[in-house]
């Protein structure tokens, strides 16, 4: 289905630019062409339908349902509303507010938070398109534990004791007026509002996504290029046990959304990084970088930020390693 | 004079959307005082989660997005 894009590519890069595909220049063009109009492609469609899909969630209704859920499954249905719901990172500080006025335990409120930035419709899409199933499946995996586990680790260190003295008064009482929970009139979406909350929708998230997308192909193509065949197999292919805690501390500074750093895993993975370093260093791009943090400082006493950020890291090394020895197995 | 508040903390799309206001007010020639609010604490106040929210004479009237033209001017003439 997608061989309309390596021909539109081919065309333009042999028979328009007259490059050979066997040079440097040519490879690396025609890497780049065929990913950038596939994805925007896959863009504008898959974002239309799902948003049609999804018209009627909001942050608004994830916090009433979560409201009065019973512990152990708020953790899962945080993480999974993480990756289902749009907001956007500039929300988060709102969001982590509305969540603890109304009662929700902080480790559920950040397991939403966690997953959000790793796992969205996007991400999905681009990873099903270039890297497969089955990846894609690990990937969905990977980032909803990190945000499960790492949600339920923070109630569990009692992690509310850090937060800002008026975010903590919230949080207080919102769990004493137990069931305060202002459920507004819901109401049921026609076809037409739908299309026009996906039109917006689409137009809204390829606005913001699409700068990504070329950076990072053209990342991608540049070290499809003009890294030597075999240059990343051979120093880093065996999966070296510091090659993960490199990848995640180099992840860090360096700060994309998933958008952009998915077509650099493709182009990593393809040239023979191992599937666990790739994904250690592309959740630290996207889930752990300084300036949300800082904005987070708003909420959080640095101790709580301190543990988080230490958590984060952790759990990336961790799933590194963990893919790396299993990698020969799957 | 209508007193408008804009909640957000800091994104570019509250600032967008001050702007929007601003320069329909102008347009419409209505008198506004536009005021940016970034505090968390006051933004929680109002019950606010999705950014850019307006808020006119207390009342939460949007919240979410860049306010259509359509919205605005219809506050504008209220």
């Amino acid at each position: 289905m997608f061989e309309v894009f390596t021909d539109l590519a081919t065309w333009l890069v042999v028979d328009v630019f007259g490059l050979s595909k066997a040079t440097k220049l040519g490879d690396a063009l025609h890497f780049f062409i065929e990913d950038t109009t596939k994805i925007f492609f896959l863009l504008l469609v898959m974002i239309y339908v799902i948003a049609l899909i999804r018209a009627s969630i909001n942050v608004e209704r994830v916090r009433d349902y979560l409201a009065d859920k019973h512990k152990g499954v708020g953790y899962i249905l945080g993480s999974s509303f993480g990756a289902i719901t749009p907001f956007c990172s500039c929300s988060s500080i709102p969001v982590f507010l509305g969540f603890t006025s109304a009662g929700i335990p902080v480790g559920i409120t950040m397991s939403f938070l966690i997953t959000s930035p790793l796992i969205n419709e996007v991400a999905v899409l681009l990873l099903l398109s270039l890297l497969g199933w089955k990846f894609t499946l690990l990937y969905v995996v990977v980032g909803m534990s990190v945000g499960i586990l790492g949600g339920i680790f923070l109630d569990a260190i009692r992690a509310e004791r850090w937060l800002q003295s008026f975010a903590a008064k919230a949080l207080e009482r919102g769990q004493k007026a137990s069931s305060t929970v202002q459920s507004k009139q819901v109401e049921s979406l026609s076809l037409k509002e739908r299309h026009t909350f996906a039109k917006e929708e689409m137009l809204e998230i390829f606005g913001r996504v699409w700068k990504w997308v070329i950076i990072g192909v053209g990342l991608g193509s540049a070290l499809h290029g003009f890294v030597p065949d075999g240059w990343i197999e051979e120093h880093l292919g065996n999966g070296q046990w510091w090659s993960v805690p490199s990848a995640v501390l180099l992840g860090i500074p360096l700060y994309s959304n998933a958008t952009g750093v998915i077509p650099v895993m493709e182009s990593l993975i393809k040239q023979g990084l191992p599937i666990g370093t790739t994904l250690a260093f592309c959740m630290s791009t996207v889930a752990a970088s300084f300036p949300e943090f800082i904005l987070l400082k708003q909420v959080m006493q640095w101790r709580l930020l301190v543990v988080l950020f230490a958590l984060l890291l952790v759990a990336f090394t961790l799933i590194g390693w963990i893919f790396n020895y299993l990698t020969p197995f799957i | 004079m209508k007193e408008i508040k804009v909640l957000g903390t800091g994104c570019a799309k509250c600032t967008k959307t001050i702007e929007v206001i601003a320069k329909i007010a102008t347009e419409l020639n209505v008198d506004v005082h536009v005021i940016k609010e970034t505090d968390p604490e006051v933004i929680m106040g109002y019950g606010v989660m999705s950014t850019p929210a307006v808020i006119i004479d207390e009342v939460n009237v949007h919240s979410g997005s860049i306010p259509h033209r359509q919205e605005i001017e219809l506050w504008l003439q209220q």
